[in-house]
């Protein structure tokens, strides 16, 4: 059942998202940087959490769960550790993907070839 | 033939084809869901293995990213994005593309100023919106929390 909520809700962000793409000139790089906002506004104002409770990834591998990764990872660190937090959360909380697409990207470009894209 | 940015703009949409809306939408929908799917699969394995919330989520994160640079890497993220679109865009396979693609394909231009600062193309607008936006929401937490 979470399998199918997953596939329904990660499906309806990815097909809304393909309506920006083909409505709008919007470039990739603005789609992605306003959907990880978005996330963590939408976490801050308590609407996300529930669709991840519902969904699981289906709410958290679109780039939106990114930002709710870094607002939860926020709002643990401050409640820990204060304003320190507020700098430390966000980052903390999504470094494994962040440094795992930093290594592994690194690591393609020495082992192949920039080919020619006829 | 003069033409203003407008009059180029309106000729230009005329000319260019319609973007076949009534493909592109389901493949989205097909593709990202079965991402997200995949995504809930490596999550209960993960928990299985004894894993806590967290790092599962995060053990998920780095296991669809490494699939991401993988597929970039031998040329099949291309192919299934000119099929999927937002469907391998939108999910964290597509930061992955984001900055695999860059940093492989702009290798020619050297290792510091090729490979290393072109891979943040996409990725570095992304991060610094998002670290911002996390920070901007750590202090006004804070702000609550101090104030009461």
């Amino acid at each position: 059942m979470m399998y199918l909520k997953a596939f329904l809700v990660g499906g309806v962000i990815c097909a809304l998202s393909q309506v920006l793409i083909d409505r709008t000139r919007l470039t990739p790089a603005r789609i992605l940087s306003a959907y990880v906002v978005l996330g963590v506004i939408l976490t801050g104002v308590g609407l996300w959490g529930p669709l991840v409770e519902w969904a699981g990834c289906g709410a958290t591998v679109p780039l939106l769960g990114f930002g709710y990764t870094m607002a939860e990872g926020v709002k643990k660190a401050v409640a820990e550790s204060g304003l320190l937090g507020a700098f430390t959360g966000g980052l903390t909380a999504t470094a494994g993907g962040i440094a795992a697409a930093v290594g592994f990207s690194l690591l393609a470009a020495f082992l192949f070839k920039p080919g020619d894209r006829s | 033939m003069k033409l203003d940015r407008k009059e180029y703009q309106t000729l230009y949409e005329k000319k260019s084809p319609p973007t076949p809306s009534a493909k592109t939408i389901p493949a989205a929908f097909l593709v990202g869901g079965l991402i997200c799917v995949l995504g809930q699969v490596l999550r209960t394995v993960f928990e299985n293995m004894g894993l806590d919330k967290e790092a599962a989520g995060s053990a998920v994160s780095i296991s669809l990213v490494f699939l991401g640079v993988a597929l970039t890497a031998c040329r099949l993220f291309e192919k299934i994005a000119k099929f999927a679109g937002a469907g391998t865009l939108v999910p964290i396979t597509g930061f992955a593309n984001s900055i695999a693609a860059p940093a492989m394909e702009f290798k020619t231009e050297g290792f510091v100023l090729g490979t290393c600062v072109k891979m943040f193309s996409i990725a570095g607008p992304v991060l610094t919106f998002g670290i911002s936006a996390s920070v901007f929401y750590g202090v006004i937490l804070w702000l609550m929390e101090v104030m009461g």
